[in-house]
């Protein structure tokens, strides 16, 4: 495709015995929402993981926004305008949520070096408006001051969301957004991401079936670890061995 | 742990403590003890070292057990600046902090790549290399360590005089406080203390992590360097003995007493130990046993050190 924002060609890695993605082809067209699904098992955190360079594949090539990304690091990709948010809620706990998001804003490029020893961040305004208006743009306004610790599991969902924004990427990648969540949590980060769908191109990786046919533009679904459909909705929907695979009465 | 943050009470509490040891040399003089002008330098260098140590350890995350191979580097390299003939303060101090920096990062830059277990063993590895190659070495004085036979002068001030080198010491400490309190709070300090809690999602928001600790690696082993520059012209040699890992293993000691992590924790910590070595030693031959009692007392009852009793701040 000519406008793929994200090229994924014949990836494959094994560990050990296990052939863990096996030749898979993908790609994300800028602008989409993009959603992989699978059984469990099936090998789409191990996707995720080399889509963002935290794992290198054996063989296969991966190409983001016209440049070959196979070999970056994780934070190059990052500095290219790649962003993740994890599975599992990956914030600094410690920390208030405003200065999570913030850590996040010092990080991007046009920040400038973080290699300074003297002044004190809390000093530097810029920083902290800025992650107010990430904050807010997840619906977490409110809660800036709060320890990341102390807020609920929804919004720490959010929160993970607003640091990925903060590196204001062109490619998002939502690792289960909607784990753990409970349904009314659930149809906010829903709506959150629809709205964030309108400035950035996401790969959404989700076992929430109602939420993947709502978000995604097209559907792709990983079966040990070969991809074996990518399409719209309602073909992904009506394929045979999609449902065969996986689906089954789920839809 | 949270990102450190200065308590309150700290301003007051440095420029008491501050004015106290600015006294102290009169104050000994009077009480006719001026022998301690060279145990409070002495405590003053260490205080240095072991803060140096922290910086690395409790605001970087990374045990190292090879610390006192840049101590005694810049211990060899003010004893080489007096070979030489260089006893100028303004050019030994940056010379030592140089160089041990420099050999720092070369040590970083290869044992960063590895954690946990194995990155202590490379660094006590390298400290250990460095020890022997200065034992071996006839240049460098060999088992004898080189001695200074006389004192730099620092911007032509002598410092024959203990209470000129404790003044030194004294102002160099302060600055490096400083610069670790500014640093604690700056863009870098957050960058590494971030690291220290989660490298992976630090790399994940576009941080290259490995830069980040390799310079905190570094610069504690510049301050270290300075330290080691220090105590030579205390006591009159750069001895291999600086070098060995129990060397290393003593900053860590103090570190661990006085609290991994907080800003004064290395501070605390050299001078604990130190006056418990300094008076325990006068009274029974095997105070070891005593320091050893304190250390399990510390790990159980005050877990994060001694600093960490005077509130709840910390780095």
């Amino acid at each position: 495709m000519a406008d793929a924002l994200l090229e994924v060609r014949a990836l494959s890695r094994r560990f050990a015995a296990v052939d863990a993605l096996q030749g898979v082809n993908f790609s994300v067209t800028a602008g989409e929402v993009h959603a992989l699904i699978g059984p469990n098992g099936a090998g789409k955190t191990t996707f995720i993981h080399h889509v963002s360079g935290a794992l290198r594949p054996d063989s296969g090539s991966i190409h983001f926004a016209g440049r070959e990304a196979t070999r970056l690091s994780m934070h190059e990709r990052v500095r290219a305008g790649m962003a993740r948010s994890y599975q599992i809620t990956n914030v600094f706990t410690g920390q208030s949520a405003l200065d999570n998001v913030a850590l996040a804003v010092q990080g991007r490029p046009d920040a400038g070096s973080s290699f300074r020893f003297w002044r004190p961040v809390a000093a530097e305004r810029r920083l902290f408006d800025e992650a107010v208006a990430f904050l807010e743009q997840v619906g977490l306004g409110d809660k800036a001051g709060q320890l990341a610790g102390h807020l609920s599991h929804g919004e720490q969902r959010a929160l993970e969301l607003a640091m990925a924004l903060a590196t204001k990427p062109q490619l998002l990648l939502l690792d289960e957004p909607m784990a753990g969540t409970g349904p009314e949590e659930s149809a906010r980060m829903v709506e959150l991401i629809e709205h964030l769908a309108r400035h950035v191109t996401i790969l959404l990786v989700e076992h929430d079936m109602d939420a993947v046919f709502r978000l995604a533009d097209r559907i792709s679904v990983l079966v040990n670890g070969r991809l074996i459909c990518t399409g719209l909705p309602d073909e992904v929907r009506q394929d045979a061995e999609v449902r065969r695979a996986y689906l089954g009465d789920h839809l | 742990m949270a990102f450190y943050r200065p308590a309150r009470w700290q301003n007051a509490a440095v420029s008491v403590s501050l004015a106290m040891l600015i006294a102290l040399p009169e104050l000994l003089t009077a009480l006719d003890q001026s022998y301690y002008t060279g145990f409070a330098t002495r405590v003053l260098i260490f205080a240095l070292a072991a803060s140096s140590l922290n910086l690395v350890l409790g605001f970087g995350g990374m045990v190292s057990l090879g610390h006192a191979a840049f101590f005694g580097i810049g211990a060899y390299v003010a004893a080489i600046c007096y070979d030489a003939g260089i006893h100028e303060g303004l050019l030994v101090l940056p010379l030592a902090a140089l160089v041990a920096g420099l050999f720092a990062l070369l040590v970083g830059a290869i044992s960063l790549r590895t954690r946990g277990v194995y990155f202590i063993m490379i660094t006590l590895a390298f400290a250990q290399m460095t020890y022997y190659l200065f034992i071996s070495s006839s240049a460098w004085g060999g088992d004898d360590g080189m001695p200074i036979y006389e004192r730099m002068q620092f911007a032509g001030f002598s410092l024959l005089a203990d209470e000129a080198l404790y003044y030194l010491a004294l102002g160099v400490l302060a600055l490096c406080m400083l610069l670790f309190a500014r640093q604690a709070q700056a863009r870098f300090g957050r960058t590494v203390q971030a690291i220290r809690e989660n490298e992976t999602r630090m790399e994940a928001l576009g941080y290259p992590v490995f830069r980040y600790r390799l310079v905190c690696f570094a610069l504690g082993g510049a301050v270290a360097g300075l330290a080691g520059a220090l105590l030579a012209n205390l006591t009159g040699m750069a001895s291999p003995n600086l070098l060995q890992w129990t060397q290393s293993g003593t900053l860590l000691v103090m570190v661990i007493i006085g609290g991994v992590g907080y800003l004064w924790g290395g501070l605390v910590g050299a001078v604990v130990l130190l006056l418990l070595e300094e008076f325990l030693l006068a009274w029974f031959e095997h105070w070891h046993i005593a320091l050893g009692l304190l250390l399990i007392g510390i790990v159980l009852f005050a877990p994060r050190g001694v600093a960490a009793l005077f509130g709840k701040h910390h780095g």
